[in-house]
C-alpha cells in the first residue's frame, strides 16, 4: 500500500496513452479499488484502443468490449450470467465507458441496467468530449470549449449548451451515484470499493483530463483537476438513496479563470462567458448545497 | 410425444430441451409467441433459465454477448426491425466466435411498416457471420434450433446461428410435433463447456484492436469456421436423424421428386410446403418437376447445389426478398453457384414481399417462366 492505494497495478503500464492522459490514471485506480476479482465490460474509446492492440493488451482481470453503445448491456449478461454459474457473489462487475459513451450513444443501455437492478458498478470516464474520434462534442462538454465540432468560431464561440446533468439523472434511478476526480485518489478509491460493496446498480463518474482535448500542458493535468474541484466546476459528492452528500468542500472558492486559463478549449471566451460561466457554477453549487441540507432525495 | 401445437410453441420447446440459461428478450411481432413461451417454461419452473428483459434488441443481443461470453448457454429471438437494430451487434457477435442461438420470425422491413412476412430482415443479415438455417415446418424448427446449439457450439465451427421461420405463415401455425424427450436431447447436446470464457481465475482480452497486420487473419478463420460449419451442418443432421429418426435432406439442402426432374423450383421457408403440393400436381399431369430447398443460406452448399442441379434444364429460384436494383438474393447466390459450371437456366421470382400470399398458383407460374433467364415480380 501507498497512502491507502494498493501497489498492484490491473491495468498495466505500456499501453498507448498519450502522455499525461487523465483517464489512464483514472482508471488505473479504480482497478486498484477493484481488485483482481473483477470482470471489465469496456465500451469503445480511448481506454479501450490504448489497453488492447492485439496481440497485445494491458489487462489483468478478464475484459471484454463490444462495441460503443452497449457496456451496460453486455454487463448486465455477464452479471445474470454469473449468477447462474453461482459465482456472482465473489466477482465484481464493472462496465466503463466515456462521456460520449454514456451521456449519449450509450445512455439507453445505462438506464436500462439501473432500472433492472443488475449488480453491476458503471464508471464513466470524463473528459468532456469524444477524444478517441478526436476531440468532438459530447453532452458532456461544457458550455463554450471549444471542439472539433463546435469549434471557437466568429460567430459561435464553441459550444452552446450546457453539459448534461448526469449524475442527477442516475440519481434519478434510486441508485448509489458518486463524482469522483483523478486529483483525489482516496477519495475516487473509497467510492470505487462502496459501489462494489452494493449488491445492486452504481454510477461512478470520474473527472479526468486529456491534454490534447483540452489543449493543456502534458505536467497540469492533476492541476487542473484540483482546479475543477475548487471551483466547484466539477463538485465531489455522493448520492445514496437519493440524498446527496457533499465528500468535502473547497474552503475557499477560487474564481473559475484560474481554471479555465490553463486551457487552451478555453482561450476565445471573454469577460461576458467567463461571467456567465461563472454565475452557471456558482447556481449549480448552491442547489447541491441545497440539495444536500435539506435531504430532499432524488 | 406427438402434439398439436403451435409453431412458435415447437420453437420454444425445442429451445427449452436445448438448456440455455439465459434469455435476453425485446418483444417485436411476430417473435413474440416464442419469448411467452419461454417466459412461461421459465415461470413455471420447467426451465431454469434467466430472462433478461432487456431495453432494446440492440441491447438483447449485447447482453447475449456478456454471458454467453461469461461461459453460459444464451438464446435469443427477434424479427425485422429487431433483427435490423442488431445488426451492428451481430458482426460482433460472430467476430468473438460466440456460439449464441437465435430465433428469427421473419417479417419484412419497414417502410412502409408491415408486421407480415418475407425474408428481407434476415437476407439483409446474411453478412454478418451468422449461420442461417430455414426451416418449412413447426417439427423442424424445433429439431433445428437443438441442432443449431450443436453446430454453433462444435470446436471447429464456433459461430451464432438463426434459425429463421417465416412469421405467421410458420410461427401462428398449429401441426403435429414430434416433441423429443429430455434425456434424448441431452444425449444429443451435453451440457455447454464454453471453448473459453471470462473468468477471473484465467484472464482473457476479448474484443481487442486490430491493426491492419492481423484484421484479415480474424476475418479468414472466420471464413474457414464457416466452410467447415457446411460439414458440421450435415453430420449433425445425420446424427439426428440416427438418434430421433428424422433428417431434413442432407442437412444443407432437400430435394423433393428430382430424381428424374427436367425442371425445379429453388426456395426456402414455409413456401416451400407449397411447392410440394404444386410439384405433385404437375407430376400428376406428367410433367417432370421437382424441388430444391435451401436450408442453409449460410453457408452457402455451393457443391451440393451443383451436384443437385446436374441436367436440369431449367430452375425457378423463389425469393421473398429483393436486392433493390438488384434481383433477390437467391437468386444471385444460384447462379452464382452455378456460373461456369452448369448450362442449367437460373430463372428468377421475387414473390410474397410483406405478407402477399405465395399461393400454388404463384409456383406454377415460376414453372411457366422457367426458362425466361430473368427476375420476374409475381405480385
Ligand atoms: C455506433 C458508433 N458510432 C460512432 C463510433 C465512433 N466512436 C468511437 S469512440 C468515439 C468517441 C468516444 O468518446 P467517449 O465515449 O467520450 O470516450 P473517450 O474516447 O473520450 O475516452 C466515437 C464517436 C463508434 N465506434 N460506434
Ligand atoms: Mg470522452
Amino acid at each position: 500500500m501507498i497512502l491507502g492505494l494498493s501497489e498492484e497495478e490491473l491495468l498495466e503500464f505500456g499501453h498507448n496513452a498519450c502522455a499525461g492522459c487523465g483517464e489512464a490514471l483514472a482508471a488505473r485506480y479504480v482497478m486498484k479499488a477493484a481488485g483482481k476479482n473483477t470482470i471489465v465490460v469496456n465500451a469503445t474509446g480511448c481506454l479501450e484502443v490504448f489497453s488492447t492492440p492485439y496481440p497485445q493488451t494491458a489487462w489483468k482481470v478478464p475484459w471484454i468490449h463490444g462495441a460503443f453503445e452497449n457496456a451496460s448491456a453486455i454487463a448486465s449478461g455477464v452479471d445474470i450470467a454469473l449468477e447462474k454459474l453461482g459465482k456472482r457473489k465473489n466477482v465484481n462487475v464493472l462496465a466503463f465507458g466515456g462521456d460520449g459513451s454514456t451521456f449519449d450513444i450509450g445512455f439507453q443501455a445505462l438506464s436500462g441496467m439501473a432500472e433492472r437492478g443488475h449488480n453491476v458498478c458503471y464508471v464513466c470516464y470524463d473528459n468532456e468530449a469524444y477524444m478517441n474520434t478526436g476531440i468532438q462534442r459530447s453532452g458532456a462538454t461544457p458550455k463554450y470549449a471549444a471542439t472539433t465540432t463546435s469549434p471557437a468560431g466568429k460567430k459561435v464561440p464553441g459550444k452552446t449548451e450546457y453539459a448534461k446533468p448526469m449524475p442527477f439523472i442516475m440519481a434519478s434511478h434510486g441508485i448509489y451515484v458518486a463524482t469522483a476526480s483523478i486529483a483525489y485518489p482516496q477519495d475516487l478509491t473509497r467510492k470505487v470499493k462502496k459501489a462494489l460493496s452494493i449488491d445492486g446498480p452504481s454510477y461512478i463518474q470520474i473527472f479526468n483530463s486529456c491534454p490534447l482535448g483540452w489543449k493543456h500542458k502534458f505536467n497540469l493535468g492533476i492541476k487542473i483537476a484540483e482546479l475543477a474541484y475548487k471551483t466547484n466546476i466539477f463538485p465531489l459528492y455522493e448520492i445514496e438513496k437519493g440524498i446527496v452528500t457533499i465528500s468535502k468542500k473547497p474552503v475557499q472558492k477560487t474564481p473559475i479563470l484560474e481554471y479555465l486559463k490553463l486551457q487552451g478549449r478555453f482561450k476565445h471566451l471573454g469577460e461576458k462567458e467567463i461571467k456567465e460561466v461563472q454565475e452557471s457554477v456558482d447556481a449549480k453549487w448552491e442547489k447541491l448545497l441545497k440539495l444536500e441540507e435539506t435531504k430532499m432525495g432524488f | 410425444m406427438r402434439k398439436i401445437i403451435e409453431a412458435s410453441t415447437a420453437a420454444a420447446i425445442g429451445v427449452k430441451l436445448s438448456r440455455p440459461q439465459v434469455i435476453p428478450m425485446y418483444p417485436i411481432t411476430p417473435q413474440t409467441h416464442i419469448v411467452e413461451r419461454l417466459a412461461e417454461f421459465i415461470n413455471d419452473g420447467e426451465l431454469d433459465a434467466d430472462m433478461i428483459h432487456v431495453e432494446s434488441e440492440h441491447s438483447a443481443i449485447s447482453a447475449a454477448i456478456g454471458s454467453q461470453a461469461t461461459g453460459v448457454r444464451t438464446f435469443t429471438a427477434t424479427a425485422s426491425q429487431g433483427l435490423a437494430l442488431m445488426h451492428e451487434i451481430l458482426h460482433i457477435v460472430s467476430g468473438m466466435r460466440l456460439p449464441v442461438v437465435m430465433e428469427v420470425a421473419n417479417r419484412a422491413l419497414s417502410a412502409p411498416i408491415s408486421i407480415w412476412n418475407d425474408h428481407q430482415d434476415s437476407i439483409s443479415a446474411r453478412d454478418t457471420g451468422w449461420i442461417q438455417l430455414y426451416v418449412e415446418s413447426a417439427q423442424e424448427a424445433l429439431d433445428t434450433v437443438i441442432q443449431a446449439f450443436k453446430i454453433a457450439e462444435d470446436k471447429n465451427v464456433l459461430l451464432p446461428a438463426m434459425v429463421c421461420l417465416d412469421g405467421f405463415t410458420l410461427t401462428h401455425v398449429f401441426e403435429p410435433v414430434d416433441v423429443p424427450s429430455q434425456v434424448n436431447v441431452d444425449k444429443f447436446l451435453p451440457k455447454y463447456k464454453p471453448a473459453f470464457c471470462l473468468d477471473t481465475k484465467k484472464p482473457i482480452t476479448m474484443g481487442p484492436i486490430a491493426y491492419p497486420n492481423s484484421f484479415m487473419e480474424f476475418k479468414g478463420a472466420e471464413h474457414l469456421a464457416m466452410k467447415n460449419a457446411l460439414k458440421v451442418i450435415k453430420e449433425t443432421n445425420t446424427q439426428f436423424k440416427n438418434q430421433f429418426g428424422r433428417g431434413y435432406g442432407d442437412g444443407l439442402i432437400e430435394t423433393y421428386r428430382l430424381k428424374d426432374a427436367k425442371y425445379a423450383v429453388v426456395c426456402m421457408g414455409t413456401i416451400v410446403g407449397t411447392s410440394r403440393v404444386v410439384v405433385d400436381k404437375l407430376r400428376k399431369q406428367g410433367k417432370k418437376v421437382g424441388l430444391i430447398k435451401l436450408k442453409s443460406f449460410r453457408p452457402f452448399p455451393i457443391e451440393e447445389i451443383l451436384k443437385v442441379t446436374k441436367g436440369l434444364k431449367a430452375i425457378a429460384v423463389a425469393d421473398r426478398n429483393i436486392s433493390l436494383g438488384q434481383e433477390g438474393a437467391l437468386f444471385s447466390e444460384i447462379r452464382s453457384a452455378l456460373y461456369g459450371k452448369s448450362k442449367t437456366i437460373v430463372s428468377g421470382f421475387i414473390a410474397g414481399l410483406g405478407g402477399r400470399d405465395v399461393k400454388e398458383e404463384t409456383i406454377e407460374k415460376m414453372f411457366d417462366k422457367i426458362n425466361n433467364g430473368g427476375t420476374i415480380w409475381l405480385k
